[in-house]
């Protein structure tokens, strides 16, 4: 078995302000993970917002260096800092995907510039009708077509079928590893089901493994194989999928499957999480504690004297 | 106790331009009618460019061109007497706003002015409405924030200096100070994590019963709408398509859309298939003919496709617009799934 990607201990850390108000901020701490080739999989990486789960995205994609720890791809360290020809051909297994299909597109752009583009690049094609033929490829992978797409500008598209524009976009270099991060928050909600199915067929078809990175536990719950959960840039529980969200041991994780709105009770009104679990919760925060496994294949992090 | 505070009747608001001589019309809100009573909840669902936005910038009186009322009227019956802002004056408008008629907007971020305390903007908002001296006027809003578990120094941050879950309770203070009759939520949550979410949602639930108003409350989220509402209506290209209390509206749907719409949202526990509804919301500037959401429809028949469908009674409270309301069945039993 080997490994697409590993995560090995890695930490990054912010340093704000100037000489004589110097503050850090521990963006992701301590941090591993790994996928591997053979069984492509949908990672999640669940978080609210501040708990470093773009940051660790980053990291992943060679955006940002770590600050201690190390990242590495098939193999390969990660890092821009490498030659251009090396980045390039990182970049065309690991493609990301951005939250807002709305402002990953220039508007004054159409979406068929940026997929022939990409294809020019990563594929190295010349000739019109290869090219086209690769776009027509990636776009038929999501549903979308190349009749549909040519000459369009981003604002002629809907949600939906833009951000499956920019899925399609990722798809030209034939990726092996996918980073969503937060790929239906900005969809409506009728379409978000056809972006996370597509996510769905991709690892199933396609055999991409993907990171999906989100703060929705049902989508979540409904796509991913392995996930973890993080709280201020630790991971506080991380395993399979259902096995976290069905029981989560994790007061944090528990405090956040509460907070899920449920339509099982539609019209009742409930709407208070018990105080005394987010009080649990963040009194956990400034602890350190440590990821311990447990028989049933998660990990837990568990403190001292709790 | 069902009394009516807001009537809108036969509405139909269209977006009227022109361009270079060309005459385009785009009509977002098409003849909408439907109550609102006193002390409820009422949840607006709708997906983005269905026309939910314009719609309530009428029913919060914020009708600017190119927007133009075509026909109808929005009926208000405040404790002050009653107004139509569909025809009133600026001046008889000015009159009701924020003290009975009032908005919480969405995106906390820009509605609140970045170079400006909260306390000013408090100030700005409540002085002249309120109408009371320093000291009292002080008292209320202090009294308001307590009331909001706001603590009494954000009066003198900034608004990057609170957390986006606090600067969502200020934006709801600001709404609520003057213990409106009829609050409007667009989407006031939307830009929140899972956990803030539940607790803004549950401190609008708490005041709505607190001061007995009305909200009507605005998102494409129906799991808000399951857990806020008293009645949800759902908008669906400038049409209001299916109106009813909240639980028929899910466990027993009577329009297609909003049986899909239930039906598409995933759940802890259960991992079977979701279906997603294909195609694309109709642009309101040429909408297909008949009931606008046949292209989409899994039971449209030839009538669907040259007819308009109108909004009837199919149960008690409940209306639906679909020629074959009887054959809609709900696509998830409520019994499958199961939250551990």
């Amino acid at each position: 078995m080997s490994t697409l990607l590993d995560v090995q201990n890695v930490s990054k850390r912010f340093t704000m302000g100037g000489l004589l108000s110097r503050k850090t901020v521990e963006a992701v701490q301590d941090a591993s993970l790994s996928l591997s080739v053979e069984t492509p999989e949908i990672f999640t990486i669940i978080g609210e917002s501040g708990s470093g789960k773009t940051t660790l995205a980053r990291m992943i994609l060679g955006l940002e260096l770590p600050t201690s720890g190390e990242i590495s791809f098939r193999g390969k360290t990660v890092s821009h800092r490498v030659g251009r020809q090396e980045r390039l051909e990182f970049m065309a297994h690991v493609q990301p995907v951005f939250q807002n299909p709305f402002e990953a597109f220039n508007p004054l752009k159409r979406i068929d510039r940026y997929l022939e583009s990409t294809a020019r690049r990563f594929l190295k094609l010349r000739h019109r009708d290869d090219l086209d033929a690769a776009m027509d490829g990636a776009l038929q992978k999501v549903g979308l077509s190349l009749a549909e797409a040519r000459g369009r500008f981003p604002h002629e598209m809907s949600g939906g079928q833009l951000q499956r524009a920019a899925i399609a976009r990722a798809l030209i270099p034939n990726p092996s590893l996918l980073v969503a991060d937060e790929p239906v928050s900005m969809v409506d909600a009728s379409l978000r089901m056809s972006i996370v199915n597509l996510l769905k067929s991709l690892r199933d078809d396609l055999k991409v493994s993907v990171i999906y990175i989100t703060h929705d536990l049902a989508t979540a719950y409904y796509i991913s194989n392995r996930l973890i959960i993080m709280q201020r840039g630790r991971i506080v529980e991380m395993g399979d999928a259902r096995t976290v969200l069905d029981n989560p041991e994790h007061p944090y994780s528990r405090l956040l499957k509460a907070s899920v709105l449920s339509t099982e009770d539609a019209g009742s009104g409930k709407l208070l999480t018990d105080p005394g679990m987010a009080e649990r919760a963040t009194a956990l925060i400034r602890q350190q504690g440590k990821l311990v496994a447990r028989a049933d294949g998660r990990s837990v992090r568990v403190y001292d004297g709790v | 106790m069902t009394e009516d505070l807001l009537k809108v009747e036969g509405l139909k608001a269209y977006y009227q331009m022109n361009y270079f001589g060309v005459e385009r019309e785009v009509r977002a809100v098409d003849d909408i009618t439907m109550t609102i009573r006193k002390n409820e909840i009422y949840g607006i669902a709708g997906e983005s460019s269905s026309g939910k936005t314009s719609f309530i910038k009428v029913l919060a009186a914020a009708i600017r061109p190119p927007m133009r009322i075509v026909a109808g009227s929005v009926k208000y019956d405040f404790k002050n007497g009653p107004i139509d802002v569909a025809t009133a004056a600026p001046a008889q408008i000015e009159g009701v706003r924020w003290r009975h008629l009032s908005y919480i907007m969405q995106g906390s971020m820009s509605v609140l002015n970045p170079v400006r305390r909260i306390g000013r903007t408090f100030e700005d908002f409540a002085r002249r409405p309120l109408g009371l001296s320093g000291p009292a006027y002080r008292q209320r809003v202090l009294n308001h924030l307590e009331r909001l578990k706001l603590p009494a120094d954000v009066l003198n941050a900034y608004p990057h200096e609170l957390s986006g879950g606090m600067r969502q309770r200020v934006t709801i203070g600001l709404a609520t100070v003057c213990h409106p009759e009829f609050v409007i939520a667009d989407e006031p949550t939307t830009a929140l994590d899972v956990v803030v979410q539940k607790e803004v949602l549950g401190l609008i639930r708490e005041i709505q019963q607190d001061m007995g108003s009305s909200v009507v409350f605005v998102t494409h989220d129906m799991t808000v709408h399951a857990n806020m509402a008293d009645r949800v209506g759902i908008i669906y290209a400038g049409r209001l398509v299916e109106e009813g209390p909240t639980r028929q509206m899910f466990f027993a749907p009577k329009h297609p859309y909003t049986a899909h719409l239930v039906a598409s949202l995933p759940r802890i526990g259960d991992t079977t298939q979701r279906p997603a509804l294909e195609g694309r919301p109709p642009s309101l500037a040429s909408p297909p003919n008949g009931c606008r959401f046949h292209p989409r429809c899994p039971l449209a028949i030839d009538k669907c496709r040259t007819d308009v469908p109108p909004l009837i009674q199919v149960a008690n409270d409940h209306r639906s617009a679909c020629w074959r309301w009887q054959d809609v069945k709900p696509l998830v039993a409520p019994q499958q799934a199961v939250m551990a």
